[in-house]
């Protein structure tokens, strides 16, 4: 298998016009920095899919070209599919680097069978042929579990185009909490509220969220079974109950409660029970999330007289600040890796920027939006790409970035604000 | 946004007085700055006047006796302001709300029958989560200037979540950026 090394060294100075299509009214990509970094491929519309009723060739197409990894095109009228004898040379000749092509058809039992090919066009051959067979539900992540493979093949590390996003629609007095697809589609209802709902966080088996719903007038923190419905409160004091992050083994979460007068942070059992206090401060100390080897948390405090990031030892201990430039940094975001914080900044003019810092390297860090009101980043599970909002003529909308801000996609829109987005793990 | 009056007198006062109360207009809809120069002092609260106006009243309703005393003639400007507003990311109970607090904590020392709640809000810049801690400061910081003159209400925070003002400018996050004082 070729390294993504050596498609890119083969790449040559030809530009792809990027296709638009099908993809187009599902999101708006922005490339700002097209790079010679962009693996050039063909993914042709899959036979039949038409009669399945789903766009597999654009779900992928779509899914590569938001990597910031890929420029994506359609086969331009060449009707392929995975038994299509392919001329490699020729589409390497028109710049691209690899081909996709496959089908769809409805089994006997109602079930689909979606078969594709990935070669390579530098190299000449196969690289990939794969056949999966799903219900009809199912169409749209088995096109994301084919792009993850494509992608997984080129660049050597897993895609997360088969993972989900959980965030929250507020549409006037109306506030659900949504599950979709890590391209926004194939949106899901968990919680339908007449009051807000904040926080969603992914226990890091995949099956649970754990939330912060004020229903009962208050903030209260609950945590949801995704598929069975049943939802259970964990943190019910007195006062405000919120901002809950799942240690990475999904034995506790950290929480911040007010029990004191004032909100820090405790650590719970993930069935509920006794808090263990964690922080003890005169000043707000909230938004904790766990560095992913578990004994480190990342939390907001303002005890040095304005909010700023500091980390603590899970076990307990003197607090570090972490964050140093600008006068308001908060929501911090850990990469999977441990390596990297994304978090938000307040600029002096007062914009709020999504700020990316490097905790292994230190460094100042660096801004990865020109948009002045963004909240809520979050890591993808490879570490690829950071989920987000930013508002834009008075509404907030779901942004992606990857880590070098060059390429944004928003993700589906409609005439309500979309907040506080959580990517989910590998496992779904 | 309306008030969930204790008893019959407070109601009653509440609708007569409070055009805004009785119709569900917000509180913070009026300027709390212009209204604080005439907040109703304690010893009219003492007093208990206006008590005798109502036929239905009981004799613990003082706090109702207040606002009716007090709104002779000016019944426009007699409500006790109840919203204290903050500066951005600032829980400091400035002076010129000393009057709200000290008016209400009045009402609750006449009026041991009555209970209020410190709500804590603010404008919808920054994360929802610390919005949600810095309303929890504003709440209890009010509450705390209400315990030092011998009354302890409870305290709520909604963060940036109940907005009393729309809009993206200084106007209406000024507006947010809020501690009321609520009947419970």
């Amino acid at each position: 298998m070729p390294s993504r090394r050596q498609l890119l060294g083969a790449l040559g100075a030809l530009s792809i016009p990027f296709a638009g299509g099908p993809a187009a009214a599902q999101f708006r990509v922005e490339i700002s920095g097209i790079g010679a970094t962009q693996v050039p491929i063909v993914v042709a519309n899959f036979r039949d899919e038409d009669k399945a009723g789903t766009a597999l060739g654009a779900i992928i197409r779509a899914d590569l070209q938001r990597s910031g990894l890929f420029r994506a095109a359609d086969a331009a009228g060449s009707a392929l599919d995975e038994r299509s004898s392919v001329n490699t040379a020729d589409w390497r000749a028109r710049g691209f680097d690899a081909l996709v092509a496959g089908s769809v058809s409805r089994l006997a039992d109602g079930r689909f069978d979606v078969r594709y090919k990935l070669w390579d066009a530098v190299r000449g051959e196969q690289l990939l042929g794969q056949s999966k067979v799903v219900v009809a539900a199912d169409l749209r992540l088995a096109a994301h579990r084919v792009a993850d493979e494509i992608y997984q093949a080129i660049t050597g590390e897993p895609g997360v185009f088969a993972t989900r996003i959980a965030y929250v629609v507020r549409n006037g007095r109306r506030h659900t909490l949504h599950v979709t697809d890590a391209d926004g589609e194939g949106g899901q209802v968990p919680l339908n509220s007449p009051e807000p709902i904040i926080s969603p966080a992914w226990s890091p088996d995949g099956k649970e969220l754990a939330y912060v719903s004020f229903e009962s007038q208050k903030a209260v923190v609950w945590v949801q079974n995704l598929s069975s419905g049943e939802r259970r409160q964990i943190a019910n004091f007195r006062g405000s109950n919120s901002a809950p992050a799942w240690s990475p083994d999904g034995r506790e979460l950290v929480l911040t409660l007010s029990t004191a007068g004032i909100a820090q942070l405790f650590v719970m059992p993930r069935e509920g029970g006794t808090p263990r206090r964690l922080t003890s401060s005169n000043s707000i100390d909230t938004e904790a999330v766990y560095a992913p080897d578990g004994r480190t948390v990342y939390f907001v405090s303002d005890r040095g007289g304005s909010p700023q990031i500091y980390r603590v030892p899970i076990a307990g201990g003197t607090p570090e600040r972490v964050t140093f430039s600008g006068a308001h940094n908060i929501s911090p975001a850990i990469s999977p890796d441990g390596k990297l914080m994304a978090y938000v900044a307040r600029q002096g003019g007062g914009a709020f920027k999504l700020a990316l810092l490097d905790l292994a390297a230190g460094g100042a860090p660096r801004l990865l939006t020109d948009t002045s009101d963004d909240e809520s980043p979050s890591f993808a599970p490879n570490g690829r790409l950071i989920v987000y909002t930013s508002r834009e003529r008075g509404r907030d909308m779901l942004m992606t970035t990857t880590l070098d801000g060059k390429i944004k996609t928003r993700l589906v829109s409609s005439g309500a604000d979309m907040l506080e987005p959580a990517w989910g793990p590998f496992n779904r | 946004m309306t008030f969930k009056p204790v008893s019959s007198l407070s109601a009653l006062a509440c609708a007569v007085l409070l055009a805004g109360c009785a119709s569900g207009v917000k509180l913070n809809e009026t300027p709390v700055e212009s209204r604080t120069p005439t907040v109703v002092n304690a010893d009219a609260a003492g007093k208990g006047a206006g008590a005798n106006t109502s036929p239905t009243a009981q004799s613990q309703v003082a706090s109702v006796d207040l606002t009716k005393g007090a709104g002779a003639g000016t019944a426009s400007q007699s409500q006790i302001a109840r919203v204290v507003y903050f500066d951005f990311d600032s829980f400091v109970v400035k002076d010129e709300f000393r009057p709200v607090v000290e008016g209400n904590a009045r009402l609750l020392v006449a009026n041991k029958q009555r209970h209020m709640v410190v709500e804590g809000h603010t404008d919808d810049r920054g994360s929802r989560e610390y919005n949600l801690a810095l309303g929890q400061k504003r709440a209890e910081a009010v509450a705390r200037s209400l315990a030092l003159l011998g009354v302890g209400p409870a305290q709520v925070s909604y963060g940036e979540e109940r907005p009393a003002a729309q809009g993206e400018n200084e106007d209406a996050w000024a507006k947010n950026r809020r501690a009321e004082l609520k009947d419970r």
